[in-house]
């Protein structure tokens, strides 16, 4: 194996692209690491994307919005004030994924990019309306929702990389949160996520998006339980309608952490919770 | 020279105490050298094959490729190991277990191994190792394993009945009869590992000669040098073993897995072997403890006299029987003062690893289905859990249902204890649930050797042959001081080499205190005799003429009365004239190792709409006999209630259809992490032990007997369904609430 | 396979080393630099046993290639104590007999300072949860606890003066 630590994306793309073996992106290698060193994978080169100034940055959009750079770690994301203000539940939900040590160096891309149905930022990221900034041939932007096309599989081509994640301008009178289900209170991964984003016009869901993550073979974007919260102040009835349209939505698999019934149960269960932290956090009462 | 070992009520002047322990500043500055912190000159790493295949025939095993590999100094298969198929048959098992010959019998079995220049060569070598493998049925679950048609997996068991084994006494059927009441219910325990932070390591040297060494970490390196002699056809003599600082064994430390195969690529390639098993081999090839099934009948009065109490316990030995069983079996009823009793322990073969000890291997399983059924026997009875069971205690004189009558014990104490604890009366809040249990371990003796020797300047250095899990060297420097008068601060006690010492038995069943500690005092006794005898030269007086007090020779009698105490430091200091240097030396089989037994309290707090339990509050009671160094023994007991933690709630081993073990890591494999717990309250009671000079008792696994049952009643308490499978997962839980 | 040759700082030292390109940072700290108070544990991120600071940040250094260290300050458990003078963090371990093995301390230690170095006020639950990715199996944490507490309060005597 190879290691090549290039300080540009220009460069980090080139090595990607001409690699005729396997070839791996290092972001904050706490997934990539793990598979190394279990012989799930045999690399032929690691492009470690750390050294590269722009992607260890949060900007602000010229659009009031935010750009996360793709080698930000949990930690440097947790620690920006702004950013949290803005988008609680995003950053809450990375700030999820393991330990302080792994917070140190773990991010949000490399969290999509694994492209486990279980990740926890990715929910979050989702219902929060984010897009991924490639870089690769030519520049592409996509929504989050369509970056993972099953587990460990990403619609990236070769050569592409995931530069930042876009987050859009927080809007008024608007919140989202991020509830995942684990046996222990640290160190497990999500037995069931859930992420709501809402709007409020009056104390009324105007916008909304949840997604659900740890209960199908990728994240998902449930546009029902969405409708089922939009137009109500979140009384109890619609509550209900948005559990029962996330618990639909749910198409899990039983394993060492879950069975589906249970999957199918708590997924509504959280999606209700989250919806109630957005909607406090909107300014709902 | 012959010792009482009857207990004597002394008065006690370090013992008690909490000096900070001889080997922490090692351990804080990263300076202790633990198994895998060892290298050796020209050292190579050993690596092992292991099965895919739940069960397998070996057909064939093609080590051609690998061998010629450059950089590959020895490849290893049973074939280059003594086949003792026909003989004994614990050495059989043993060397079959770390080196499978004509069969895989687990995920994760041995099969080959290498020794190769560097960790990466070694992966290659074991790559191009072929192994033909034809798939056999398996069976992983302790009750399928015991039907009719089960795939059979040793051939000298009746169908995979390792051994059954009965205690009790009374007639159980007419103490039903006598019953007003009759609880019956069947629990079922999941297979948990003990979980240590330290993957088994070794390095192991032997030179043609038939000459080794081994430096391993080892909850007995006396143990292990016996067995690995035996299992390779050496000389004992001639294996030297050093035990490295162990990071945790909880019994998991007490058996051989890749040592024999260290000591055998070693051999092989005539230069050291370095053999540190991953976490995942840890999960796949050492030794967890059982899971289990079980029934329970309890027959009751009105007032709560229990006339008939029945358990059955089947235990998942894995793929060798073990006696697994019959441990647990002796522990079910020992609490209690029981008119018909009777437990019977069964020991089952599955397509598991060979399950080793873990911390009173057994007794948590059959507390857990009996301190259960007790409660529901004192819900039915409306009566409280506490006096039921303070209703059938046993006491001194009691016949306990495993056999002896009970001396002097603890078990009525912890609950009067408990029942008085301010915790019993802490108001609960919703979803919110209070549990109680008890647990009884034996605790052993065994083979102990002890040397103790006095420098010029009166230092001690006391070398002792149990290995120090938690703090046993603090233990035992006290026990050396206050029996030679001196300071904690001028004793120096070292785990010494098997070379150094005789034999040692295994620091297992709770024992090294108890024993080393009586070692220890009478190897200071003798010191002490030995400087009467130099005290009397420097006096010029008959040796009957002096005393030791206090650390000082004292001088006796009209005549002799007026002459000044000799210190130790001053004694020591004559010893060049006075006949050379001055030790003590004691080997004993210790026996009498006392009882223990324990109560504990839990509140947990259950989320009813996702069945996630958080334990709020805990306390232990524990019978200590005496506490030689109170800071470790409420160590052990905080750190045996959270491994009980642990079980009760989330740990287990998950099988997958194919007999495969699908959560080999910390990552699925769930041991309580920090936010998980909250601080461990405990409570020492000291009932001494009549056959120990100072009182001991072990104190070392009691404690993870009771959590199992005790936050199994404090989730059902809380949830109103009872729950009689562990762990207690939160889909169970749920399943549980839905089904009620 | 090449090695990488890396130059980098331990504990204030300059150390370089060469390594294969995907040879952990916890390996080259252990075999190469003989520095073997980080522990592995599980070797996969979930134990802690492994952390050590990198750039002043809290990592496990099995999940850091020995490669990554390039130009990067490392500090070990072997870099806690100044001279003779321990840490307060190790000091309170062995008085509130924090440890059992001993295994996971070294990483018990570089966490609770990465904890103390940030807040040096936490509660209990601060407390635990900064230190949920330390495993330890011998204690229950309780003695742990209590002694990050009390170096806590130590430390901030310390800088009172």
């Amino acid at each position: 194996m190879r290691y090549e630590s290039p300080t540009t994306a220009k460069a980090a793309v080139d090595l990607l692209s001409k690699e005729k073996g396997k070839a791996y992106v290092l972001a904050g290698g706490t997934d990539l690491l793990v598979r190394l060193r279990m012989d799930m994978i045999e690399p032929d080169l690691m492009v470690d994307i750390k050294n590269i100034p722009a992607m260890n940055e949060i900007k602000k959009t010229p659009s009031g919005g935010f750009k996360i750079g793709a080698a930000v770690s949990g930690a440097k994301l947790g620690a920006n004030k702004a950013l949290k203000k803005a988008w609680p539940g995003v950053v809450e939900a990375t700030n999820l994924i393991g330990s302080d040590q792994i917070q140190g160096r773990c991010t949000m891309v490399g969290n999509l990019c694994n492209a486990s149905p279980a990740a926890d930022s990715v929910p979050a990221m989702i219902a929060a309306g984010a897009k991924a900034n490639i870089v690769g041939k030519k520049r592409r932007t996509v929504p989050v929702e369509d970056i993972v096309t099953g587990p460990g599989k990403t619609s990236l081509a070769k050569g592409e990389l995931i530069e930042a994640i876009t987050l859009p301008k927080k809007a008024p009178k608007s919140g989202d949160a991020y509830l995942r289900f684990i046996p222990r209170t640290e160190m497990d991964i999500a037995v069931v996520g859930a992420a709501v984003s809402l709007t409020l016009k009056k104390g009324v869901v105007e916008k909304a998006r949840v997604a659900l993550g740890a209960v199908a073979a990728t994240p998902l974007l449930v546009k029902e339980a969405a409708d089922a919260i939009i137009g109500t102040k979140l009384d109890d009835e619609a509550l209900e309608a948005l559990g029962a349209a996330c618990s639909a939505a749910c198409k899990p698999i039983d394993d060492k952490r879950g069975t589906v019934e249970y999957r199918v149960k708590v997924a509504g269960v959280l999606a209700q919770r989250a919806a109630k932290i957005a909607y406090e956090r909107a300014g709902g009462k | 020279m012959q010792h009482d070992q009857k207990y004597t009520g002394q008065d006690f002047k370090v013992v008690g105490t909490r000096p900070n322990r001889p080997d922490g500043i090692d351990k804080v500055t990263g300076r202790a050298r633990y198994g895998a912190d060892m290298s050796a000159p020209g050292q190579l790493v050993g690596l092992m094959l292991r099965s895919p295949h739940a069960h397998a025939k070996i057909v064939k095993i093609d080590t051609s490729r690998a061998e010629k590999l450059a950089g590959v100094k020895a490849v290893l298969t049973s074939a280059d190991l003594p086949d003792l198929t026909n003989g004994n048959a614990g050495d059989y098992a043993t060397l079959e277990n770390c080196m499978a010959r004509d069969r895989a019998l687990y995920d994760g079995h041995a099969v080959a191994a290498v020794a190769a220049i560097d960790k990466s060569t070694a992966k290659k070598a074991l790559k191009l190792i072929k192994v033909t493998y034809e798939k056999l049925p398996h069976v992983t679950d302790v009750d399928e394993a015991l039907k009719k048609g089960a795939p059979q997996i040793q051939p000298a068991c009746d169908g995979n009945l390792g051994g059954r084994y009965e205690f009790g006494h009374g007639d159980i059927e007419a103490g039903l009869k006598e019953a007003d009441v009759v609880i019956e219910k069947s629990f079922k325990t999941g297979q948990t590992h003990q979980g240590y932070i330290e993957p088994h390591a070794c390095l192991a040297t032997v030179g043609p000669d038939g000459s080794g060494e081994l430096w391993v970490t080892t909850q007995g390196h006396f143990t292990y040098r016996n067995v690995c002699a035996t299992l390779l056809g050496m000389d004992i003599a001639k294996l030297k073993v050093t035990s490295s600082e162990i990071g945790g064994g909880f019994g998991g430390k007490t058996h051989v897995w890749i040592e024999p195969v260290a000591l055998a690529l070693a051999r092989k390639a005539n230069r050291p072997v370095k053999m540190v098993m991953s976490r995942e081999e840890v999960f796949k090839g050492s030794g967890p403890t059982c899971a289990s099934s079980m029934d329970v009948k309890i027959g009751a009065k009105k007032d709560g006299t229990i006339t008939s109490a029945f358990i059955e316990c089947r235990y998942s030995d894995g793929a060798f029987p073990g006696i697994w069983g019959m441990l647990g079996g002796m522990t079910a009823w020992a609490c209690y003062d029981l008119k018909n009793c009777k437990s019977v322990g069964v020991d089952v073969l599955v397509n598991r690893p060979k399950v080793a000890a873990y911390r009173a291997p057994s007794a948590p399983m059959m507390a857990f289905g009996v301190e259960s059924t007790m409660d529901m026997l004192a819900k039915e009875l409306d009566m409280d859990p506490v006096q039921l069971r303070l209703k059938n205690v046993a006491r001194e004189g009691t016949q306990s249902s495993y056999g002896p009558v009970y001396g002097p014990i603890g078990i009525e104490p912890t609950l009067e204890a408990v029942r008085d604890h301010p915790h019993m009366k802490a108001p609960l809040g919703k979803n919110q649930g209070r549990g109680m249990a008890c647990g009884f371990w034996f605790n052993i003796g065994g083979q102990t050797c002890s040397d103790l020797n006095i420098g010029v300047d009166g230092t001690v250095n006391l070398t002792v042959g149990t290995i120090d899990v938690g703090g046993a060297r603090a233990s035992l420097s006290l026990i050396a001081a206050e029996e030679l008068g001196i300071s904690y601060d001028d004793v120096k006690t070292t785990i010494g080499d098997t070379n150094s010492l005789g034999h040692n038995d295994t620091t297992e069943g709770s024992r090294g205190t108890f024993s080393s500690g009586m070692a220890t005092i009478f190897a200071a006794r003798e010191a002490i005799e030995v400087m009467k005898g130099r005290a009397a030269q420097m006096w010029g007086i008959p040796v009957e003429a002096v005393s030791w007090e206090n650390g000082h020779a004292v001088a006796t009698g009209a005549e002799h009365g007026n002459l000044p105490p000799l210190s130790l430091k001053e004694i020591a200091a004559e010893s060049p004239k006075t006949g050379g240097p001055i030790a003590g030396h004691h080997e004993v089989t210790a026996d009498g190792s006392g009882v223990s037994f324990a109560s504990h309290i839990v509140d947990v707090e259950v989320d009813p709409e996702t069945g996630r339990t958080q334990v709020l509050r805990y306390t232990v009671v524990q019978d200590a006999g005496k506490a030689i160094h109170p800071d470790y023994v409420e160590g052990q007991f905080q750190g045996g209630a959270a491994q009980g933690i642990g079980w009760a709630l989330n740990e287990e081993y998950i099988y997958g259809e194919d007999g495969c073990l699908q959560n080999a890591g910390f990552l699925d494999y769930r041991i309580p992490v920090c936010s998980d717990l909250p601080f461990i309250d405990t409570k020492i009671l000291e009932i001494p032990n009549p056959n120990h000079p100072y009182g001991i008792r072990g104190v070392g696994e009691t404690s993870i007997v009771p959590p199992l049952a005790a936050i199994g009643n404090a989730v059902s308490n809380a949830v109103g369904v009872r729950l009689n499978q562990v762990p207690m997962s939160p889909p169970r839980i749920l399943k549980a609430l839905e089904d009620a | 396979m090449s090695g990488v040759h890396v130059t980098t700082t331990v504990n204030g030292d300059p150390v370089e080393f060469v390594c294969p390109a995907d040879e952990s940072l916890l390996d080259v700290l252990r075999d190469r630099l003989g520095l073997t108070g980080a522990k592995e544990g599980c070797g996969t991120g979930d134990c802690g046993a492994c952390s050590i600071t990198l750039d002043g940040q809290l990592v496990c250094s099995c999940l850091v290639l020995g490669a990554e260290a390039e130009g990067k300050k490392i500090t070990t458990v072997e870099g806690m104590a100044d001279g003779e003078n321990l840490h307060p963090l190790q000091r309170q371990f062995i008085d509130n007999a924090a440890l059992q093995c001993g295994i996971c301390t070294p990483g018990f230690l570089i966490a609770a300072k990465a904890l103390l170095d940030k807040n040096p006020d936490p509660s209990v639950e601060e407390i635990r949860y900064a230190l949920a990715g330390n495993l330890c199996r011998c204690t229950g944490y309780d003695k742990i606890v209590r002694a990050v507490q009390a170096a806590a309060k130590d430390l901030q005597k310390q800088n009172r003066k």
